[in-house]
């Protein structure tokens, strides 16, 4: 499974006073089992490409292969693409709309034709896979429960699909701190056990630091930087000249570094830097 | 797809026509339409025209942005010339078994036509020219007298504001959820009358969801702000006359006289 972009175009209200260019010329590549994350400005085209990749929106040109099936020629069977890709929109638990939690769960995978008991392991294997226990929940109605359940409940909507590729748009938005962690952990989870591409955008780049095997970075429709999180994170000026910033516990690793130049540490993440840190001072100390 | 309506859509700009008053543009609007059934002739229609392209000559709102507006309707148009055109009686043009076409007819079908073209495109060319939020100022200061007979003009100029607002809003909203579903493999093209009403309830229960808590939010907003309707508010943009206003009335005069003494050619 990979996913490949060429040379993608996308013009909202062609010919309009509207008329904005919200992709230019993007193109990249994703292999199979790779996290890419993605991060940019609002309206720098990120939620625009996602849409594309399931084929929600028709580029104005271009093409989206997936699987190295051409999805933009308009002989593809739309239904075929969403069963291969996922796409999590942004506060997903505002389209839940059944009675109960396994209803609504069981939504896509009926859309796909399967039978009841299909269905039935479908939905408990995507409750089960968000971390919800299906016995106690699959009566209840979507909307009784919290925020943060509700959102993982609309996200095994999606998983019940099946999909090979799971793209999310901003999974933690809005969420508390605990929620927060809970849904990352969770999307970590669901990477490992489904073994499937995942593409997530986000605004903490704690986030996309701690999960991306590649990074993207989106400004004005064009993909101006892609590479590991290493590599594009090096670019903490730059990054914060466009007022993007690095993760946190980079930042400090870089002001320590200045300091003491004796200080070697590739630390992304708050627990490497700890690490490192500790290290550094339990060297110096003796 | 969605967002190809154009419902009372604004076109941003500042001419003439977009500085005046709304008052002046909800009167002269209402005034045009009155005219245009006053009309009973040839000329008139070609003056009523004629005067309408120059508003829009001077509003500088480009041709096919007003014409699409008219697509919409195409087929209320085309039904009621067709219907005009077989049904009046009088000096035979045309013959064929049933039907049956006169010069009455046919020119009767034609103004009806050339009237609701020109109705479409009069109004339209206020909704164009100005921002929803002056025309519901307009209309609850025009409405205002009407207050001491116990008419509400604040709170019905207040709900149009908000439901204009918020079409777009609900709009986005819908096509957002319209298309989360598609992710999930929701088909809304295919299948029966019954079974594409039943496929819609998917986009319509989150809807309303979504229309109820965005009232709420609208609502404690407006509260945390103390809002309370009615007498006694100022507003941060006075709308008030002008000369431009007057030379508008003016002209609206003269025009109305034309047009009446358009019937006696």
């Amino acid at each position: 499974m990979s996913i490949s972009v060429r040379n993608l175009n996308y013009i909202y209200n062609p010919g309009m006073p509207g008329e904005t260019v919200a992709l230019s010329d993007v193109s990249f590549d994703v292999a199979d089992h790779t996290v890419l994350g993605i991060i940019g400005h609002t309206g720098s085209g990120k939620s625009t490409l996602l849409q594309h990749l399931n084929g929600l929106i028709k580029p104005t040109s271009g093409d989206v292969y997936v699987d190295g099936e051409c999805i933009t020629d308009g002989k593809t069977k739309m239904t075929e693409i969403r069963r291969k890709v996922g796409l999590v929109f942004q506060y997903p638990e505002y389209q839940l709309f059944e009675e109960t939690v396994k209803k609504d769960v069981a939504f896509g995978p009926k859309n796909l034709g399967l039978n009841e008991e299909e269905q039935e392991a479908r939905v408990r294997k995507a409750i089960g896979l968000v971390g919800l226990d299906y016995e106690e929940i699959k009566d209840l109605s979507p909307f009784e429960l919290s925020g943060g359940m509700k959102r993982r409940v609309a996200i095994a909507g999606v998983i019940a699909m099946d999909p090979k590729i799971l793209i999310l748009d901003e999974p933690t938005a809005g969420l508390d701190p605990s929620a927060h962690r809970d849904i990352l952990a969770m999307v970590r989870r669901i990477h490992e056990e489904m073994g499937i591409i995942l593409i997530f955008v986000s605004h903490n780049m704690a986030d996309i630091a701690e999960l991306s095997d590649r990074v993207m970075v989106m400004s004005g429709g064009k993909v101006v930087l892609e590479g590991t999180p290493a590599e594009v994170f090096s670019q903490g000026d730059w990054l914060s000249e466009m007022g993007l910033g690095v993760p946190p516990a980079k930042e400090i690793v870089d002001l320590i570094k200045k300091r003491e130049p004796e200080f070697i540490s590739e630390a992304l993440s708050t627990d490497e830097a700890a690490r490192d840190i500790r290290h550094y001072l339990g060297e110096s100390d003796g | 797809m969605i967002r190809d309506i154009t419902l009372g859509q604004y076109y941003p700009g500042d001419s003439w026509v977009h500085r005046l008053d709304a008052r002046t543009k909800i009167i002269a609007t209402l005034l045009y339409l009155i005219e245009l059934f006053v009309v009973n002739n040839f000329y008139g229609f070609l003056i009523t025209a004629a005067v309408l392209f120059i508003v829009i000559a001077v509003s500088k709102v480009p041709l096919k942005f007003i014409f699409r507006g008219l697509t919409a309707v195409f087929l209320i148009i085309a039904f009621t010339f067709v219907l005009n055109l077989f049904m009046v009686d009088g000096r035979v043009l045309w013959h064929w078994k049933f039907l049956t076409i006169t010069y009455e007819g046919l020119m009767r079908a034609f103004f009806m036509a050339v009237r609701l073209v020109l109705i479409i495109i009069g109004s339209s060319i206020m909704t164009l020219t100005t921002k929803p939020v002056e025309l519901t100022d307009g209309l609850e200061k025009l409405l205002s007298p009407f207050s001491k007979i116990g008419l509400p003009s604040h709170e019905i100029a207040l709900m149009m504001t908000i439901a204009l607002r918020f079409i777009p809003t609900l709009m986005e909203e819908t096509d957002k959820i319209i298309k989360a579903q598609q992710a999930r493999g929701a088909d809304f093209e295919s299948g029966s009358l019954f079974q594409r009403a039943k496929n819609l309830i998917p986009i319509l229960v989150p809807l309303f969801v979504s229309s109820f808590r965005i009232a709420q939010d609208l609502a404690l907003a407006m509260e945390a702000r103390c809002y309370h309707g009615g007498p006694g508010r100022t507003r941060m943009n006075e709308i008030r006359f002008d000369r431009s206003d007057a030379i508008a009335a003016v002209l609206m005069v003269l025009f109305l006289a034309v047009i009446i003494a358009s019937r006696f050619i």
